[in-house]
């Protein structure tokens, strides 16, 4: 090699990261097949390019599912390398667990892989409705190189009820439940390893956030609570045993909507509600100034028409 | 309704994760007031209205589009001067007029409070008119957590499902006599309220706008309140108010929306309920 050449060579690598090859996103498998992202417990930002969510995918003998494709694409990006450095099985199924944008601002990053978008059957509307405004906050906050290339990537297949999908000998149910979270929420679970992807319908550590319906959260735990899972992957928050994982969950909703129902009947304000109710759970979950007082008002507007 | 302006187009309803970002580092925007003086109220001349009324609202939005506001008249008892009109204006948002209030000339009501949308830091104002044919202004400032914190439309089919209905409550006052003096209450109408300024990401066409434009409250057949809403009022209005009852019998509602919906319903005085 001449000189030239090897001055050439050691150029390539040492360029800048944009050069480099697209690192994969740091993933455990929890269960044979079943790999787990678990992300930051933050607010999006542009330091940690939305990676805010637990992400996974999980590998059958014909094909892979990714479950949640992260808060950019560039964190997508990054989950599609994860799983090409275990697998190179084709990715069937691209599913969203519900229509937040750190559960699916990643889609864009799995267009191009002739997979399935798969989600609940009032995601698409969330989508359509919400996913401008979503892509033109996090603009301002995460910046124009992470969310331009972002692109809102609905489900082609439905979920209304239950509905198997199959991975090559290896069956996921997926179910759709009614207004908890969001109105769109949707679950996953792998029979072979009892594993429940439960998105947003649980979250540990990181504050539960109501943005669906606290009553109809509430409803559903119990049914959550039966499915014959041993081990969960929450939305937020690390993965757990399964149903233990939902006592906090149920106490902090439990005691929200408590504590909304008593300022109601005496007639106190939305605005008193948001800056009381709940008060008692704030040293058990992070980022709880961020989300409780909106958590309130969202409680207290459904609550007051009981 | 003032045309929509791109810089606030889209932020009327946020995202579900708050957000902490300062707001966009463009150029300082313009003071919208002096147009909106000259839109809303045909340049009259505005006087201070520290002595006449007080606008409460939080100082920081936890959720952009369901923010409380309240207005509260400082009129003392026995001043001659009666309070018209309250309008209620959100300077940074498209469509700024939130409401205008018609307060009824026999109802003495002294306290209105609802919840609005709010885009992003902004000024608002609420001016009165008296009586005596003069306009008074307080202002305050709010921010909206660095855009919007909430969507609207948390649960599609429950708004759907509850589209009209209507509720009237009163709360217990310690002045409160059986039938007259001094009562609070408050109406709320089932309505998503569509600015009309949401795009359907698929069609790139708005959701057409679908919003509670009129609203009128009567004790018998006195009027207590009516309001001119627009977009900035958030989904399922609710207004909170206190008036003077007059021992009337019954407490009536009617509400219009843009697309020609008309909601009525009547309450007994005695029971406050659904």
């Amino acid at each position: 090699m001449t000189f030239f050449g090897l001055v050439l060579l050691t150029a390539l690598f040492v360029l800048p990261p944009a050069q480099a090859q697209q690192p994969a996103l740091d993933v455990s498998e929890v269960s044979p097949g079943v790999f787990v992202h678990i992300g930051t417990i933050a607010l999006m930002t542009r330091e940690n390019e939305g990676a805010i969510a637990n992400v996974g995918f999980i590998v059958g003998s014909d094909a892979v599912a990714v479950i949640d494709s992260g808060g950019s694409v560039r964190e997508g990006r990054q989950l599609l390398a994860a799983i090409r450095t275990r697998t190179d099985k084709s990715i069937r199924y691209v599913i969203n667990t519900h229509g937040h944008p750190d559960h699916v601002f990643g889609n864009a990053a799995f267009a191009g892989e002739g997979a399935v978008f798969v989600g609940h059957k009032n995601l698409p509307e969330a989508l359509r409705t919400r996913g401008p405004f979503y892509v033109d906050a996090f603009r301002k906050i995460m910046g124009d190189s992470l969310i331009d290339e972002v692109r809102i990537v609905p489900p082609t297949l439905l979920v209304n009820g239950t509905r198997e999908l199959d991975l090559g000998g290896r069956k996921l149910v997926l179910q759709a439940w009614p207004a908890a979270h969001s109105d769109n929420d949707l679950t996953v679970f792998d029979e072979a390893s009892k594993t429940l992807f439960a998105g947003d319908l649980v979250f540990l550590e990181h504050i539960p956030v109501v943005d669906g319906s606290i009553r109809g959260w509430l409803r559903i735990m119990d049914d959550l609570g039966r499915l014959a899972a041993t081990r969960v992957v929450p939305g937020h928050g690390r993965v757990s045993e399964w149903p233990e994982a939902l006592t906090d969950q149920r106490r902090y909703l439990d005691t929200l909507a408590a504590d909304i129902k008593a300022t109601v009947a005496k007639g106190a304000t939305i605005k008193s509600a948001a800056d009381t109710a709940a008060a008692s759970e704030r040293p058990q979950w992070q980022l709880f100034d961020d989300y409780n007082a909106r958590n309130a008002t969202a409680a207290f507007s459904e609550i007051e028409w009981e | 309704m003032n045309g929509p302006r791109l810089l606030c187009l889209l932020m009327l309803c946020g995202v579900a994760l708050v957000m902490r970002g300062s707001p966009s580092g463009a150029a300082e925007p313009v003071d919208p007031w002096p147009g909106l003086v000259q839109d809303i109220f045909n340049n009259r001349a505005i006087n201070d209205g520290n002595d006449i009324l007080a606008i409460e609202m939080p100082y920081r939005a936890e959720d952009a589009a369901i923010v409380p506001v309240t207005l509260r008249s400082k009129l003392a008892p026995d001043d001659v001067r009666r309070l018209k009109t309250i309008t209620l204006v959100i300077d940074q948002n498209p469509a700024p007029m939130a409401a205008k209030f018609e307060l009824g000339s026999d109802a003495r009501v002294s306290e209105i409070s609802t919840r609005v949308r709010v885009n992003s830091y902004t000024n608002v104002h609420a001016v009165a008119e008296l009586s005596d044919g003069q306009l008074y202004m307080v202002k305050t400032f709010v921010k909206a957590s660095g855009g919007c914190s909430a969507p609207a439309g948390k649960n599609v089919e429950e708004a759907r499902n509850r589209l009209g209905q209507m509720k009237y409550r009163q709360f217990a006052r310690a002045d409160q006599g059986p039938t007259s003096g001094p009562r609070e209450a408050q109406i709320m109408i089932g309505h998503p309220n569509n600015s009309g300024l949401q795009m359907d990401q698929v069609t790139h066409l708005y959701i057409p706008a679908f919003f509670v434009d009129q609203l009128q409250l009567w004790q018998d057949n006195s009027p207590v309140l009516s309001m001119e809403g627009g977009i900035s009022i958030s989904e399922d209005p609710n207004i909170r108010f206190t008036y003077v009852a007059n021992g009337a019998k019954t407490f009536r509602a009617e509400a219009k929306d843009t697309s020609g919906h008309v909601f009525q319903k009547e309450w007994k005085i005695e029971d406050s309920g659904t």
